[in-house]
C-alpha cells in the first residue's frame, strides 16, 4: 500500500499491541497478518468487509482462537490466552453484536454470575450485588430495572449488560463487534455516550463497524484491514471515508464475478405486502426469469427472515407470495418446492446438508419421492440421479459415496446448489453463496449463478458482500430494519448508493455519508 | 430480534436482588398470585379437603395424618435431588435403581454386620448413592453424551446389580433392628420424624440454590449452556455437583424406604424416578432448566402422592388414577408454555411502545 501507517502521536500507553498475529483454519487462512495497537483512553476503529479478518483478529484477542503465530501484548505483557476466561480475568471484555445472556436469570445476576459479591458465610451478597448494578447504571445513564430478568431485553439493552459486566469487571480493553447493526437511532447515540465516558475513565476501546458515519463520529483512530491482513492504521481526524473505502477494497471488483447478460423474462415470483410482526413490514418486490435480484442490507436487517418467509419456512402475518401467477400456501415448504422454489441456506452445515451422509443421497434427497419405487429407495437411483448433477457443478469428488462433511466448503456448497438443481426449479433462493467459500471457488460459484440464470433461472440471492451484490446482480434491493429502503437497477447500484440505503436513518444526521468516487470506478458502474 | 432470549418463562424464585419497600409490597402480592408453589400448593389443599369430606378419615384421624404427612418423605428427597439436575438442563432417571441399591445395602448392613450403629449404615446408604450419581455425573459432565442417554442406561445397570447381589433374597422386618425401624415411625409433636428430615433436606437444597454461588450456577448452566461456557462457569465440575447430590439424596430415599416399610424387595422404586420428574415438573421447573425451587418441586411430590392416595377414596378406578397424574404433568406443562408465550409478547410489547 502506498499509504503507510503515519505512525501518529501516541496520546497514551497502549494497551493492547498486536503484530502479524496469523491463524488458519485448515487450508484456509483466515488472518494472515493482524497488527493493531490500541492505547488507553482512546476509541479505536477496525473496519475492513465481511471476510477481511477482523472477527478473527477479535476471537484471538478474546481467547476464543489460538493464535498460529506473531506477537500480542496486553498492557506491556506477552499474553497467549487459551481460553476467555483468562482474557477476561486479565482485563479484556467483548461485547458481540448478539449478547449471550442467561434469559431466566435477572439482569443483576447476568452481570456477577461467577463472581457474585459474598457475605458473611460465603453466602451471595444481593443487596451488595444491586447496589452496583444500581451504581453503574446510573453511571452510564441507562435505565434498565436490575432486577428484572434479561428474557425480553431488546439488543441494545443486552449489549449494555455486558458493558455494565465489562466495567463490574474492571476491563480495561472494550472490543464492540459491530454493536450498532441491531440498534436504533436513538440506541446509538446512547450507547456513543457509554463508549465516550469510557474511553474518558481511561479504557481502551475497539469499536467494529461497517458504518463509516459511526467511526467518524466516535473514534479516534482506525486501522482498516483486508483480506485478512493489516493494511494501514491513521488518526480519524487525517483521513476522510474515500481513503479508507479506497484502502478497504482495493482490488478489481468486476474480474470476480463474471455476470453474463441474460435475457430477462416474465415474472416468476411476485412477493406483495409481506409482514411479519417484528421482523420485516411491507415487502413487495419481483424477480423475474433469468434476472439476478440482490438482497443487500446490514447483517441482522431482515434479509433471510424475507427469504425464510417466502420459502415457507417461517410464518408471516400478511401479504401474499405468488409464483407463475399462482398463490403459494404459506409456512409450507413443500408447496413452495411445489411450486418451483430452491433455498440454499446461510449455513449449509446446519440447514443445507446431511454433512454425514454421502454426496448422492445429500444432492438426491429433495427428490427421493420421485426416485423412489415402492416406496424404497435404492443406492443405485440415487447415484444414477445424482451423478450428472455433481458433474455439471464440476463438484471436486472422488466418489459420489463420500460424505459429505470430508468436502471443502466450496464443494459442499455445490453439493447444495446441485441438490436443489435437481428439483429443476424456477426459482433460487441463496443466502450469502459464498460465505466461508475460498477465492477460486467463489469465482466458480458467481460463474455457476450467471449461468443458470443465463438459462431462465430466477435467483434471489442475498448477500453481506457489497461487491458480490453489485457484481452479481442485475437489481439490487436494500433492506434496512425490515423494510425495502431501495431498489437500485444495476447501473444505479453504486457502494454509495446501497451502503446510503442499508444505514441511512441509524446515523447522527449531522454526518450525512460522503463515500468516494474511487469506489464508483472499481466497480465498473 | 429476541432470538437469542426466548425460552421458558421467568421464575420469581430465580430473580435476583431485594426490592425496595414499596415495590416489595407488590412484589409479594404479584408473586404470590403468579407463583407456581402457592398455586400448587392450593391445588394440594382442595385434593385433601375434597377427600376429607368424603371420608374424614382421611386427615382426622391418626392414622390418616400420619400417612398424610409420612407417604410423600421419600418422593420429596427424591424431587429434591432430581430438581437439582432438571435445572441444569439434565435429568436423572437412575435414581429408582439407585434407591433400591442402597435399600438392600442397608438390610445388608444390618445382617452382615451384627450391632453395627444406625449412623454409620445411614452414612452407607448415602454414600453409595453419591457414588452412583457420580458415575451418572461423570460419563454426562465428560463424555458429551444427553444425560437421558446416560441414565436411561445406568438405570438398567444399577437396577441389574441389585437384582444380580440381592438374587432370590428379601430383606424382612426381623432382619433390621427395632431400633432402625423405629425412625420409621417415630414422630415429633405428631410429625413423622422421616417427614421431619425430607422437609429439612428441602430446606437446605433451597439454601444452597439461593445463597451459594455454586447453586446459583446450576441456574445458569441451564439457562443457557453456551453463555456458562462463554461466562467461564466450570460446566462440568457444576453439572457434576447435581449429579452427585442427586444420587446421595437417592441414597438417602433408599435407605428411609427400609426404614418406613421394614422390607426390601427387588421392586423397591420401580417407576419412581419418572415421579420424581413429574413432581418437579408440576411444581414448576422448567424441564429445559434455568428456572424453578426446590420447593416447587418439593409441593408437588407431595401433591402427587397425595392424589394417589385421595382418588381411591373418592372411588376413581385405578386407570384413571394414571391419567389423573399424567394430566396434571401435560396442565403443568401447558401452562409454562402459555404463560412463556404470554411473558415474550409483553416484552415485545414493552420494547416496541
Amino acid at each position: 500500500m502506498s499509504d503507510t501507517p503515519s505512525t501518529p502521536s501516541a496520546p497514551a500507553t497502549p494497551v493492547l499491541e498486536m503484530a502479524d498475529v496469523r491463524k488458519s483454519f485448515g487450508p484456509v487462512a483466515a488472518l494472515r497478518s493482524g497488527t493493531m495497537t490500541v492505547e488507553s483512553g482512546s476509541i479505536h476503529a477496525l473496519v475492513g468487509e465481511n471476510g477481511a479478518g477482523k472477527s478473527t483478529l477479535v476471537k484471538i484477542v478474546a481467547g476464543v482462537h489460538r493464535r498460529d503465530g506473531g506477537t500480542l501484548r496486553f498492557e506491556g505483557a506477552d499474553v497467549d490466552f487459551t481460553s476467555t476466561a483468562e482474557s477476561k480475568g486479565a482485563g479484556i471484555a467483548v461485547i458481540y453484536q448478539e449478547p449471550t445472556l442467561f434469559p431466566d436469570l435477572s439482569v443483576t445476576e447476568n452481570i456477577f454470575m461467577g463472581r457474585q459479591p459474598l457475605g458473611r458465610g460465603r453466602r451471595i451478597d444481593r443487596a451488595a450485588m444491586l447496589k452496583e448494578t444500581t451504581e453503574i447504571f446510573e453511571r452510564l445513564g441507562v435505565d434498565i430495572d436490575p432486577r428484572r430478568p434479561a428474557l425480553g431485553l431488546s439488543i441494545a439493552d443486552q449489549q449494555i449488560i455486558e458493558i455494565a459486566k465489562a466495567i463490574s469487571l474492571d476491563a480495561r480493553l472494550l472490543i464492540m463487534d459491530e454493536p450498532t447493526a441491531a440498534l436504533s437511532g436513538v440506541e446509538v447515540e446512547r450507547l456513543f455516550a457509554v463508549a465516550r465516558s469510557l474511553r474518558d475513565e481511561g479504557r481502551g476501546l475497539v469499536f467494529i463497524s461497517h458504518r463509516f458515519e459511526e467511526v467518524f463520529a466516535l473514534c479516534d483512530r482506525v486501522t482498516v484491514m483486508r483480506d485478512g491482513a493489516y493494511v494501514a492504521t491513521t488518526d480519524i481526524a487525517t483521513t476522510t471515508p474515500d481513503a479508507i473505502v479506497e484502502m478497504m477494497v482495493g482490488r478489481e471488483v468486476g474480474e470476480l464475478f463474471p455476470k453474463t447478460v441474460a435475457t430477462i423474462g416474465e415474472p416468476v415470483l411476485e412477493v406483495r405486502g409481506l409482514r411479519s410482526a417484528g421482523t420485516f413490514r411491507d415487502i413487495s418486490f419481483d424477480v423475474r426469469a433469468g434476472e439476478i435480484v440482490g438482497l443487500a442490507g446490514l447483517v441482522g436487517a431482515g434479509r433471510s427472515e424475507i427469504a425464510r418467509a417466502v420459502f415457507g419456512v417461517d410464518a408471516y402475518d400478511a401479504g401474499t407470495v405468488t409464483m407463475r401467477g399462482k398463490k403459494v400456501r404459506p409456512r409450507r415448504p413443500r408447496a413452495a418446492i411445489a411450486a418451483g422454489m430452491a433455498f440454499v441456506p446461510e449455513d449449509r452445515r446446519k440447514q443445507g446438508l446431511v454433512v454425514d451422509a454421502s454426496v448422492a443421497r445429500n444432492v438426491a434427497s429433495v427428490i427421493r419421492r420421485q426416485l423412489s419405487s415402492l416406496g424404497l429407495l435404492t443406492g443405485r437411483a440415487e447415484n444414477k440421479a445424482s451423478g450428472p448433477w455433481a458433474g455439471r457443478l464440476e463438484v471436486k469428488t472422488n466418489a459420489l459415496d463420500m460424505a459429505a462433511t470430508t468436502m471443502s466448503g466450496g464443494n459442499q456448497q455445490k453439493v447444495v446448489i446441485a441438490k436443489w438443481l435437481a428439483t429443476e426449479p424456477q426459482l433460487l433462493i441463496i443466502d450469502e453463496p459464498t460465505r466461508g467459500i475460498d477465492v477460486g471457488t467463489k469465482a466458480e460459484v458467481h460463474r455457476l449463478l450467471s449461468d443458470l440464470a443465463g438459462q431462465g433461472l430466477a435467483i434471489l440471492m442475498i448477500s453481506s458482500e457489497l461487491p458480490e451484490v453489485l457484481g452479481m446482480a442485475d437489481r439490487v434491493l436494500v433492506v434496512r430494519e425490515g423494510q425495502i429502503t431501495a431498489e437500485l437497477d444495476r447501473t444505479e447500484a453504486t457502494p454509495e448508493s446501497v451502503m446510503k440505503a442499508a444505514t441511512a436513518g441509524a446515523v447522527p444526521t449531522e454526518l450525512t455519508p460522503v463515500l468516494p468516487d474511487a469506489l464508483l470506478k472499481e466497480v465498473g458502474a | 430480534m429476541s432470538a437469542t432470549l426466548t425460552k421458558s418463562a421467568p421464575t420469581p424464585g430465580a430473580g435476583g436482588g431485594t426490592p425496595g419497600r414499596g415495590a416489595a409490597v407488590r412484589g409479594a402480592l404479584g408473586g404470590a398470585l403468579r407463583s407456581r408453589e402457592i398455586a400448587v400448593a392450593v391445588v394440594l389443599l382442595v385434593v385433601v379437603a375434597v377427600a376429607t369430606v368424603r371420608n374424614d378419615s382421611f386427615l382426622l384421624s391418626a392414622d390418616g395424618w400420619r400417612d398424610l404427612l409420612l407417604t410423600p418423605s421419600i418422593l420429596l428427597l427424591l424431587a429434591a435431588g432430581q430438581m437439582m439436575v432438571i435445572v441444569t438442563r439434565s435429568v436423572d432417571l437412575s435414581v429408582g435403581s439407585t434407591m433400591a441399591l442402597t435399600a438392600y445395602l442397608t438390610g445388608r448392613l444390618f445382617i452382615d454386620v451384627p450391632g453395627i450403629p444406625i449412623i454409620v449404615v445411614v452414612l452407607a446408604g448415602v454414600a453409595l448413592g453419591a457414588v452412583l450419581g457420580l458415575v451418572n455425573g461423570v460419563l454426562v459432565a465428560y463424555g458429551q453424551v444427553p444425560a437421558l442417554v446416560i441414565t436411561l442406561g445406568t438405570m438398567y445397570v444399577y437396577r441389574g446389580i441389585m437384582l444380580t447381589w440381592a438374587g432370590s433374597d428379601r430383606i424382612n422386618a426381623g432382619d433390621m433392628p427395632s431400633g432402625f425401624l423405629a425412625l420409621g415411625t417415630k414422630q415429633v409433636l405428631t410429625i413423622p420424624l422421616l417427614t421431619i428430615v425430607a422437609v429439612a433436606v428441602v430446606a437446605v437444597v433451597g439454601y444452597y440454590l439461593h445463597t451459594a454461588r455454586s447453586g446459583r450456577e446450576l441456574y445458569a448452566i441451564g439457562s443457557d449452556p453456551d453463555a456458562a461456557k462463554l461466562y467461564g462457569l466450570k460446566v462440568p465440575t457444576r453439572v457434576l455437583t447435581a449429579f452427585v447430590l442427586c444420587g446421595a439424596l437417592a441414597g438417602l430415599a433408599g435407605v428411609v424406604h427400609a426404614a418406613r416399610y421394614g422390607t426390601v424387595s427387588s421392586g423397591v422404586g420401580n417407576g419412581i424416578e419418572l415421579q420424581a420428574v413429574g413432581a418437579a415438573v408440576i411444581g414448576g421447573v422448567a424441564i429445559f432448566g434455568g428456572s424453578g425451587t426446590v420447593w416447587g418441586a418439593a409441593i408437588g411430590a407431595v401433591l402427587l402422592v397425595t392424589i394417589n392416595r385421595a382418588l381411591p377414596i373418592l372411588g376413581i378406578p385405578d386407570f384413571w388414577q394414571r391419567a389423573v397424574v399424567g394430566a396434571l404433568i401435560l396442565g403443568a406443562v401447558v401452562l409454562d408454555r402459555v404463560l412463556a408465550l404470554r411473558q415474550s409478547r409483553k416484552y415485545d410489547e414493552e420494547r416496541e411502545g
